[in-house]
């Protein structure tokens, strides 16, 4: 059943169209990233989601609700982590998960939530001491605190450290097995490869691809780029002899074979077939940033 | 509790760990009182004022003054940084309206002003022998009509101030002529007549006179009260027009 369903919908500020024609799904118990760059109409597509804009045509519906004219419900089960959404400095941990407790019907036991988010030491620490890893913590359990059947999160990791990223991504993961539907907003293409099952990628207001990391990246791109360095002299003519292989490059010791398909087992057969072993052997495969740049012709992720 | 109610106490805490809004909010007008009652030219009746002495006339300028504080430079402060700093905006993907959060935040306000001028009516009392409001009824509706007034005026503040800073300074910049017509440089008894007729018209003019009069025993004029109401209708009108969530 889809949670969430986003059909053209189009928003306009004055004259400029921030987004133009968006259209997704996103099922029960995934993590939907939306994903794009800087201005893409990403922002604007999830405060259309929590019903803090109004489009000007197109339909969404979130868990069967109509954001806009059902608010009151959609609130009630929709926990939004907004980019840029502070709180007052002075405030202690404590108090902003208590009064925010306080907001919904079903407000959760906040002392468990803030013991799953690595929160209960800093109870008593005011919102202005606390770092830019445990703000972002305390932002996800006041999105979670009503206990919602989906979570919008937008722009989660910006500006944390890579331990705190990485951190996050397992806690999202967490929020994902407690049942909760999650829609991810971000501009890291890494981020969307690493946690989301499927993907809209947005770019100037338009989806221009949806679906897995992987299926996307094979759309693009079905090549695969093996680097291995062999412990004895190997033959171009052999490896291009493989049905599976495209491209050989050897340079330094190096070498670079390109295919598709089952490539990496039909190049460890021929090694193993002449009893040479693959030093430093790696396995490139195009990303999501280029699939970014396939699609858009731009590469500012 | 319910959600209004704890929204409220937490406004009046984050209120009172501003070391400035309670020194200039709460603590300022009961040691302005302090200081004018210690000279001793002050705390002689004065045929010029009707018998009345310079004391007498500043009490309710401090209540005035507690009232423009945190109605144009404290409150609106505080609302301008939560809309900079997107704590409405978060706050509206909640079930709770950010319009609560306002109102949390205009009675936060509002009580410490209670509580103020609670403390300097008890100082001018006790140590100078200031008379107690005598129309207590008059004196409470001049002070809750002054209050709305000018807590409105801080609503539009709030309102068109693009961060707190610029806040902060709209509402300074407005605290010096609302004090100036209260009669807080010269009071008005002493102003020269124009400048008193444009006093009667200014907030905390018709304020500083209602509340006067009620001190001293009479009903406050009607001219006063309809000012005030004025104000009130005007500012709020404005404030709802204005204000920006976002």
């Amino acid at each position: 059943m889809d949670v969430i369903e986003v059909r053209n919908l189009r928003k306009r500020y004055g004259d400029q169209v921030a987004v133009h024609d968006v259209s997704f799904q996103v099922a029960h118990g995934e993590i939907f990233g939306i994903l794009g760059p800087n201005g893409a109409g990403k922002t604007t597509t999830v405060e259309c989601l929590s019903g803090l804009r109004t489009p000007d045509s197109g339909s969404v519906r979130v868990l069967g609700l109509d954001p806009r004219r059902d608010r009151a419900q959609v609130r009630e089960r929709v926990g939004v982590q907004l980019q840029e959404s502070q709180l007052p400095d002075k405030i202690k941990v404590r108090e902003a998960l208590d009064l925010y407790a306080s907001y919904y019907a079903r407000g959760t036991e906040w002392q468990a939530l803030a013991g799953e988010l690595g929160l209960t030491g800093k109870l008593d620490t005011t919102f202005g001491k606390l770092s830019g890893g445990q703000r972002q913590r305390l932002s996800i359990a006041l999105a979670l605190i009503g206990d919602p059947r989906v979570a919008i999160l937008d722009e989660l990791t910006t500006g944390l450290d890579p331990q705190a990223r990485r951190d996050t991504w397992q806690l999202i993961e967490r929020i994902r097995d407690r049942g909760v539907t999650v829609v991810l907003v971000t501009h890291f293409m890494e981020e969307a490869q690493r946690l989301c099952d499927r993907i809209a990628l947005i770019d100037s207001g338009r989806v221009v691809a949806t679906g897995t990391p992987a299926g996307l990246v094979e759309k693009v791109s079905a090549e695969q780029r093996i680097r291995f360095r062999p412990s004895a002299a190997l033959d171009d003519r052999d490896l291009l002899d493989l049905p599976e292989v495209t491209a050989v490059e050897q340079h330094g010791g190096q070498v670079v074979v390109t295919g598709t398909g089952n490539v990496l087992h039909a190049v460890t057969s021929l090694l193993a077939h002449n009893q040479i072993v693959a030093a430093e052997l790696r396995v490139e495969q195009a990303s999501l940033d280029d699939v970014f740049i396939a699609l858009t012709g731009r590469s500012d992720s | 509790m319910n959600s209004f109610a704890k929204l409220t106490s937490v406004e009046i805490k984050l209120l009172l760990r501003e070391p400035a809004a309670v020194f200039f909010g709460v603590a300022f007008a009961p040691i302005l009182v302090v200081v004018l009652g210690s000279i001793p030219g002050f705390r002689k009746p004065v045929a010029d004022l009707g018998g009345a002495r310079v004391i007498d006339l500043y009490v309710p300028v401090c209540a005035a003054f507690v009232l423009a504080i945190l109605g144009v430079a404290v409150v609106p402060t505080a609302l301008a940084i939560y809309r900079e700093r997107g704590v409405l905006r978060r706050m509206s993907t909640t079930p709770v309206p950010p319009a609560r959060l306002l109102g949390a935040n205009l009675l936060a306000g509002l009580a410490m002003g209670l509580v103020a001028i609670v403390a300097l009516l008890a100082v001018g009392r006790i140590a100078f022998g200031v008379a107690l409001p005598r129309q207590l009824l008059g004196y409470a509706l001049a002070l809750v009509l002054a209050a709305a007034a000018v807590f409105a005026l801080g609503l539009v503040v709030a309102a068109v101030a693009p961060s707190g800073k610029a806040s902060s300074v709209i509402g300074n910049l407005l605290f010096f002529p609302l004090m100036f017509f209260a009669g807080l440089y010269v009071p008005r008894e002493a102003m020269p007549h124009g400048l008193r007729q444009v006093s009667d018209y200014t907030p905390l003019g018709a304020g500083v006179q209602a509340l006067r009069d009620a001190s001293t025993g009479s009903w406050p004029h009607a001219t006063h009260l309809a000012v005030l109401a004025g104000y009130l209708a005007v500012f709020s009108l404005a404030a709802a027009r204005l204000f920006r969530w976002e």
